[in-house]
């Protein structure tokens, strides 16, 4: 837990909606070790999501940099964000997102795709993600024949087939009741400790929030480390 | 029965006021059967126009006389005496002592077309002095007749109008020979029209046909002497002739390129509309997916799934009729009037006619739509008033 | 490809919609193929005319007879290989309907100048032999179901027989094809000699002649000098190549070729309206989903090429079952119609336009959605779902 993976130095946010300025970052910073798992809690429009997304370098901050395993991804253009993204990040997002026309397996594979693996290498990289998350005998079914938990299990396989260090979930456990949500946040911790994949989750769970390292809290587009109670 | 019936109107109006929601698909199947009634009132207005200027030029009154087994009055042949015989026989009606009568002969000449500059067939068909007579309808506009003896033309206003260098007081040249066009005239729109007309003893003697001619017409005493005048020549040796009326006589000619329009046309016509039902049937699934949730709660409220059934039906059959009286808006806009002219196998040379948007056509066309919006809105519709509601409001 | 399965299986997302367009795709194309074959009959085998066969004609009506002694005289003129003659009869067989050319001819010199019309040497012969004898193009004998050995009537219209009678018989003594199945072998031959004998007026003319040009000779030089030589006389000629007289007719049919452009225009017009909604809507119901791909690093132009990709896939799926169906038809088609309208054929030029169509059209079709799939910004489409 030495190396600092990610780190955002001065972020702001600004969003102009017509003649209203919406600022919902304010001067950001955050150092972020590799292999830690964190949690950010906060009220609804306190900008979580779009720290998530500047993580992800799905966004670009107003001011400020961003920089991720040492890449600079404030200053990246578009294709260079794709690339990188590729092979740096996974997401995993509320609604699971999974591409209803694939099986499992051909979802899993899609990060694949972008890359240089032939076909067999990539059934076989995509069937190992999926043995991790425990479906491996779910590889030939279509998101519709799963449940909710089982569709959630396969979006974190197609976020960790990649192999990133970095991985962004946003609310992964809203969708799902008790039970399954534990199951999920126990991969999580599995993928955190045993893998080393440093984890960044947004949630408004507060039992969830317990699965992590530590917690942060996000208001009015800052930070604040709050002990856990 | 009354509150079914209510129910019926009252689904059906509200999913018409919904209809501006659904625009993008709804369009789609309108412009579909446009363009479907639109090809089909094209292409069949110019066998009607064809038709009809072929038909139209054929009398009742008047009788033609060719030889037995011609296919055209071109690929006839007849002396100057069996003329004779036909101007004496029985059932030709007589102005005085003189019959009236009209034996002719044609040949075909090049004229250059005025929209493509290139070659035509045109029929120079010389007369005799009654050919005003026995046709109907004939009647110089502009100029003057020619004189006989003289090598004079007067040509068809469609002609004129169709064919380059063919003015009233300007000279025209075939061959060897110049010929001066003295003047107009007009035939009630027919193909006669679209001929050059000179005086036959003039033409017989430029081409050198010697005495001899293609065909006679007659006017007849009555419409009952055509049977009186064919017994008579059929029973005479000297003559092999086939009589029938100018009407029957034009209707034969314009067959073959009629029909084969509409060998065409049909077929076409139909596999568009099979290609405009798929289109249609695409449109009215949309519609009905669209429409999911509206329906549920519909039917949750206790309305039946006739009255979904019959407001889907509605909608697509309503999108049909638009679309057809675009199509054959369009079709009497742009083409009725157009005037082109073309090949006619038989006489070997050219026809000049209109398209013909006929309101029958129209009214054919209007068929076609309801057809399409019938058949492209039948199984959407059977589908909205399946629609399980129960899953359909649980997705709300 | 490895980003066919993602686009199959995107494509086939709502299969009854996929099936739909792709059978208007379908009967669009099967319409293009049948009206391109029509298109290339009013053609009238323009593109199969000989450039060395050049047409003479009687200068002031194509219907007035040259004199035969022309013959030899177009023989020994320069730049001219060879000469043979031919004459419209202009009869049918049984009834006034089943008309097709028939030409008397002299056997050997017409077979040398069409020689792409194959018949088996002995039929020649045997033709050349028999002064009441005839072939027929295979196309007429499978419509009318003749054989070698049959005795077939032909009712004249224009000649009279000088016994006066108007049928004239011949033995069937060969039947011959075309090499080019573009060509149209509906045609009828017999003997000039049995014509100029049997026939009741006009002996001593021909209703046109046919020649071949020397190698190295120019065709519009050697057309120029024939009609010069016979003009000032009672039957000057008009000397045009085989390309030029085919033209002569097909123009006469007035515009076919704009007509059949206007029908399909109106066709696929309709169907770029049909697939453009069909994909807005596809692209529209999966906006999350591209918005995904797009986490996962797909870069805008990737995507932008999975959505054309689909759009083209679904018209190739259904242009190439539309051609493919209209080619047998055609083939069918062409036979009914071989006698009144030879040379009905889907050439390869229409076929290769046909697919630049289907990839055109896809693009057009797909092209709005495939822009909006690809400008899409990642986080409102999220936002939204």
């Amino acid at each position: 837990m030495s190396d600092v993976l990610a780190r955002l130095k001065g972020v702001s946010r600004i969003y102009q909606k017509g003649k209203e300025r919406v600022e919902v970052l304010h001067e950001l910073d955050l150092e972020i070790p590799d292999g830690d798992f964190i949690a950010i809690m906060g009220p609804s429009g306190s900008g979580k999501t779009t720290l998530l997304n500047l993580l992800g370098g799905l966004d670009k901050p107003t001011a400020g940099t961003v920089s991720v395993g040492g890449a600079e991804l404030s200053s990246m253009s578009n294709s260079q964000l794709s690339k990188w993204r590729s092979t740096h990040v996974g997401f995993i997002f509320q609604f699971y997102n999974l591409l209803p026309v694939l099986t499992a397996l051909r979802n899993v594979e899609l990060p694949l795709l972008l890359t240089n693996f032939n076909a067999r290498e990539r059934v076989k990289r995509a069937s190992i993600a999926l043995d991790i998350v425990g479906l491996a005998d779910r590889a030939r079914h279509y998101p519709r024949e799963l449940s909710g938990g089982q569709e959630q299990r396969v979006a974190i396989a197609r976020a960790i087939v990649s192999d990133p260090s970095l991985l962004l979930c946003d609310e992964p456990t809203g969708d799902l009741d008790r039970d399954t949500a534990d199951e999920i946040l126990r991969l999580l911790q599995v993928l955190n400790r045993e893998h080393g994949k440093t984890i960044v989750m947004v949630t408004h769970d507060a039992q969830a929030a317990e699965f992590a390292n530590r917690t942060l809290h996000c208001d009015k587009g800052t930070l604040e480390a709050k002990e856990a109670a | 029965m009354m509150r079914g019936l209510q129910q019926v109107l009252a689904v059906t109006w509200l999913n018409l006021r919904n209809l501006p929601q659904r625009v993008g698909s709804s369009i789609v199947a309108v412009i579909g059967v446009a363009a479907v009634v639109l090809v089909f009132a094209a292409v069949l207005s110019m066998a009607k126009g064809f038709e009809r200027t072929m038909i139209s030029a054929g009398s009742e009154d008047t009788a033609i006389i060719v030889r037995s087994g011609s296919t055209s009055e071109l690929t006839s042949g007849l002396s100057n005496e069996q003329v004779l015989i036909v101007a004496d026989a029985p059932g030709v009606l007589k102005d005085g002592d003189d019959s009236v009568i009209s034996a002719e002969l044609y040949v075909v000449v090049d004229v250059k077309k005025k929209t493509s500059n290139t070659d035509a067939n045109v029929p120079f068909r010389g007369v005799q002095a009654g050919a005003f007579d026995v046709r109907k309808d004939v009647t110089i506009t502009e100029g003057r007749m020619f004189e006989a003896g003289k090598n004079e033309i007067v040509v068809g206003r469609s002609a004129q109008q169709e064919f380059a260098g063919l003015d009233t007081g300007s000279t025209i040249r075939f061959g060897q020979t110049d010929w001066n066009i003295v003047g107009t005239f007009a035939a009630g729109g027919s193909v006669s029209e679209s001929e050059l007309w000179t005086d036959v003893r003039i033409l017989q003697s430029a081409y050198r046909r010697g005495n001899s001619f293609q065909s006679v017409r007659v006017k007849l005493q009555s419409s009952g002497s055509l049977n009186v005048l064919k017994t008579a020549l059929d029973e005479d040796p000297r003559i092999d002739p086939d009589v029938m009326t100018e009407k029957e006589y034009y209707s034969g000619q314009a067959e073959g390129l009629s029909k084969f329009i509409k060998i065409i046309g049909y077929p076409l016509t139909i596999l568009m509309s099979i290609g405009a039902v798929f289109g249609a049937l695409n449109s009215m699934y949309s519609s009905v997916s669209v429409r999911g949730k509206e329906i549920a709660t519909l039917r949750a409220l206790g309305f039946g799934p006739t009255s979904i059934l019959i407001s889907t039906m509605v909608e697509s059959t309503l999108l049909a009729l638009i679309g057809g009286l675009l199509g054959g808006a369009t079709a009497y806009l742009v083409f009725n009037g157009f005037q082109v002219s073309t090949l006619n196998g038989p006489s070997f040379s050219q026809v000049v006619f209109d398209f013909a948007v006929t309101g029958d056509l129209l009214v054919d066309g209007l068929y076609a739509a309801l057809i399409i919006g019938a058949f492209g809105g039948l199984l959407p519709a059977i589908r909205a008033a399946r629609l399980p509601v129960a899953q359909a409001l649980r997705e709300l | 490809m490895k980003y066919f399965r993602l686009i199959w299986k995107n494509a086939w997302r709502k299969k009854v919609r996929t099936l739909l367009t792709i059978l208007s795709v379908f009967v669009a194309f099967l319409l293009f193929a049948l009206l391109s074959a029509i298109g290339f009959a009013f053609r009238g085998g323009v593109d199969v005319a000989d450039a060395e066969r050049l047409i003479i004609i009687d200068k002031v009506s194509l219907i007035n007879l040259l004199p035969m002694s022309y013959m030899s005289r177009i023989a020994s003129t320069d730049g001219v290989e060879s000469v043979t003659h031919a004459s419209w009869f202009g009869g049918y067989y049984q009834e006034p309907r089943n008309q097709f050319g028939q030409f008397p001819v002299d056997p050997q010199s017409y077979f040398d100048m069409y020689s792409e019309f194959n018949i088996p040497e002995e039929q020649l012969e045997a033709f050349k032999q028999n002064r009441t004898g005839a072939v027929v193009g295979q196309d007429i004998a499978a419509t009318y179901g003749w054989k070698i050995g049959d005795r077939i009537p032909i009712q004249a219209t224009i000649w009279t027989k000088a016994d006066g009678g108007r049928t004239w018989e011949f033995d069937l003594e060969g039947i011959f094809s075309t090499d080019d199945p573009r060509g149209s072998s509906a045609l009828m031959l017999f003997q000039y000699d049995y014509f100029e004998e049997a026939r009741a007026f006009a002996k001593g003319t021909v209703g046109w002649y046919v020649l071949r040009v020397a190698k190295g000779a120019d065709p519009i030089r050697v057309a120029n000098t024939i009609d010069l030589q016979f003009s000032n006389s009672p039957n000057e000629t008009k000397t045009s190549t085989e390309a030029a007289f085919a033209q002569s007719f097909t123009k006469q049919f007035g515009n076919i070729a704009l007509i059949v452009t206007l029908i399909l225009g109106a066709v696929f017009f309709t169907l770029l309206l049909v697939s453009g909604n069909t994909m807005s809507q596809s692209v529209r119901e999966r906006i999350s989903e591209l918005a995904v791909l797009k986490t996962l690093g797909f870069n805008d132009r990737t995507v932008l090429g999975v959505v054309l990709s689909e759009s083209i896939l679904i018209m190739l799926l259904g242009g190439l079952l539309g051609l493919g169906l209209g080619w047998l038809v055609v083939q069918g088609l062409a036979k009914q119609m071989a006698a009144f309208l030879p040379g009905v054929f889907l050439s390869p030029g229409a076929i290769a336009a046909g697919i630049g169509m289907m990839i055109g059209a896809g693009i057009l079709a797909g092209i709005f959605p495939a822009l909006k799939a690809m400008r899409l910004s990642i986080i409102d489409a999220l936002a939204r779902a």
